[in-house]
């Protein structure tokens, strides 16, 4: 089975964000950056599907050169090779130009599968991958929680809400959005990293794949959001804060 | 010009956010001067038009045939395309439930347009829309607009228009039946089920101490198992905890976890993404205690101490039971 797995690198979780001087993006400078949290998942996912079926799988990552570290860090784990669609402009991007760049790419490589994570940690449209199988004419399923290849087919457990599933089967080839918890996440061997070094990772650009990245959703402004309630922050030390904290909930609140 | 608001029933059974599309519909096709019509999908959906009919719109819209009885993405996509194709439609609105999140950035993608997601406010600038996204998990806000032809695209976040803002009236119900094959639809979805009898009942619970990503280890769980006893509280969590089975499924709170509304929810550790807002905000008294000031949880908290978990927790259980003798 070739497993194509859609990676994005995004802001490390604890990242303080700030707006840059165009107010359209944040400032990336000091930040750290790591693998968007469900496409860990869906690299573990395909990578277990490879154990289990024989086959190859290949990272797709659309970003700036930065995003090459996160790249790295996914042959480390175990991908075979990886497609770098340079676009040192990402931030600009939405879901659809973003989709027909991956399309534009994985479609020359025919794969079986292809895996995303269900949304993104920065922009969080939660619609790259829906789209993508649109533009490629593949069915599939979203917020996956379970794989299982049937003959030619697939069955997935889909999540829905309130603690709601359902199974579904589809035919291969198809896209599979994945929810983060699928499966538990492998860490990197010092083999794995040694060997990522030698593995194939193929630049393109969007002009090379004839993809028009003009955006139909565009940012015009970046800011904090406003309090919608006033929180009364209880300060001092941890023990000062925590009497405070008792005060509140025994006289204010009444809840204790 | 005229605004299309897609609402969701399954089995005759209502999705609660389509009440928050519809009354969001409304109030923009006020302000745009656009008649409002709704649509529903399904096999034999007459009742359920019927009674989206008795809200203040143009018309609702049965979007009927056997192939739609249940949920698929190719059904639902090719059925509102046609639909839409026919009404023209400038601004389509839905809610931002799970069977949006499958289908709808297809719709949009089938009809060259694009979709705003997750949408929880919205304004008129200049003759044009303005939408305004959560982005980095909450930390920041985005004004979006499009810059593609209609129609335009618009799910609604859950919780972030009122229901019961929606305007009764009178529509007149018409039945479109689009043009399906069974060779359209690819996918054979299965019954819906649950996982498991669920053992705890946190909605029924008067106080909640719920654990997040920032307890770091499955070994510091003790900790807040300390506050919840001296609070005599349930314990709950955010999901990445129940993923990783440091705690078990039937404790997660939010959207894919149990809604819960106690007397008082203590978040530790937990940064507020909207997933798990949704299944705790109603709660009466919110404390929130997170290392990050900016964590979207303090918006929805009533009272905040900012700081190292690891210390205020314990200072915490000291005072409750000084305070309790
Ligand atoms: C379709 C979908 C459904 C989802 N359903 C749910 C759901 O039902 N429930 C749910 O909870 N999530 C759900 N999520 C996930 C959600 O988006 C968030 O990823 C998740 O809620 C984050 O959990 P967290 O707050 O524990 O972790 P994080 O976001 O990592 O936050 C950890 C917090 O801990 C703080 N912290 C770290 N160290 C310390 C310390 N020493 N002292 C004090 N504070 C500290 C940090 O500042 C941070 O704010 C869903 C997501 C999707 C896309
Ligand atoms: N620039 C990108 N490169 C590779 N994959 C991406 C990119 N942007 C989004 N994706 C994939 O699409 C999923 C959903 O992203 P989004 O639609 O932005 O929420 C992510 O989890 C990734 O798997």
């Amino acid at each position: 089975m070739k497993i194509l797995v859609a990676l994005k690198q995004v802001p490390g979780r604890d990242a303080a964000l700030r707006p840059d001087s165009s107010g359209r993006w944040i400032q990336e400078s000091d930040l750290s950056f790591e693998i968007n949290e469900p496409d860990a998942y869906a690299l573990e996912e395909g990578l277990q599907l490879k154990e289990q079926y024989g086959g190859e799988v290949v990272v797709l990552s659309a970003g700036p050169a930065r995003a090459a570290q996160s790249i790295r860090e996914a042959l480390a784990k175990g991908a075979d090779r990886a497609i770098h669609i340079e676009e040192e402009n990402a931030a600009a991007l939405d879901a659809m130009a973003t989709a027909r760049l991956l399309a534009a790419a994985a479609k020359p490589e025919s794969p079986d599968l292809i895996l995303t994570g269900l949304q993104s940690d920065d922009v969080g449209a939660g619609q790259t991958g829906v789209i993508l199988a649109e533009l490629l004419g593949l069915p599939h399923a979203t917020i996956i929680m379970q794989v299982e290849k049937l003959d030619g087919r697939l069955r997935v457990k889909r999540e829905l809400e309130e603690g709601w599933f359902q199974y579904i089967e589809l035919p291969l080839p198809a896209v599979l959005t994945i929810q983060s918890g699928i499966k538990k996440l492998r860490y990197a061997t010092l083999m794995g990293i040694k060997r990522a070094k030698t593995k194939e990772v193929k630049r393109l650009t969007a002009a090379e794949l004839g993809v028009e990245t003009a955006a139909a959703l565009r940012i015009e402004r970046l800011y904090a959001p406003p309090r919608a309630k006033r929180t009364e922050i209880l300060g001092g030390s941890p023990k000062e804060a925590a009497a405070k904290l008792v005060e509140k909930l025994r006289f204010e609140a009444r809840v204790l | 010009m005229s605004v299309l608001v897609v609402l969701e029933q399954q089995e005759g059974r209502w999705h609660r956010l389509s009440w928050e599309a519809l009354a969001a519909g409304q109030e923009m096709g006020e302000r745009l001067g656009a008649p409002v019509r709704a649509a529903v999908a399904g096999d034999g959906v007459e009742a359920p038009a019927a009674e989206a009919a008795r809200y203040q719109l143009e018309s609702v819209w049965a979007v009927d045939h056997p192939l739609l009885a249940r949920y698929t993405a190719d059904g639902y996509t090719a059925g509102f395309e046609q639909l839409i194709r026919r009404l023209q439609p400038q601004i389509v609105l839905f809610p931002h439930t799970y069977q949006t999140r499958d289908f709808a950035p297809k719709l949009a993608a089938r009809l060259g347009s694009a979709l705003a997601s997750d949408v929880v406010r919205w304004s008129v600038a200049d003759g044009r829309l303005v939408l305004v996204r959560q982005v980095f998990q909450g930390k920041l806000n985005a004004d979006v607009t499009f810059a593609c032809p209609p129609p335009h695209f618009v799910s609604l976040q859950a919780g972030a228009f009122r229901a019961d803002k929606a305007a009764p009236g009178e529509a007149r119900v018409e039945r479109f039946r689009p043009e399906l094959d069974a060779s359209m639809i690819r996918a054979q979805p299965g019954e819906r089920f649950r996982e498991s009898q669920r053992a705890v009942d946190l909605s029924s619970a008067e106080i909640i101490v719920a654990v997040g990503r920032g307890i770091k280890e499955k070994d510091n769980l003790p900790l807040v198992e300390k506050l919840a006893e001296a609070l005599g509280a349930e314990l709950g969590a955010s999901r990445p905890i129940c993923d990783s089975g440091w705690l078990p499924m039937e404790r997660q709170i939010g959207s894919s976890g149990q809604t819960v509304a106690p007397k008082l929810y203590v978040a530790v550790g937990i940064s507020g993404a909207i997933q798990h807002l949704v299944g705790m905000k109603g709660s009466r008294t919110i404390v929130a205690i997170n290392k990050d000031q900016e964590a979207p949880i303090f918006e929805v908290a009533d009272y905040g101490i900012v700081g190292d978990l690891f210390e205020v927790v314990p200072a915490l259980v000291e005072e409750i039971r000084k305070a309790k003798g």
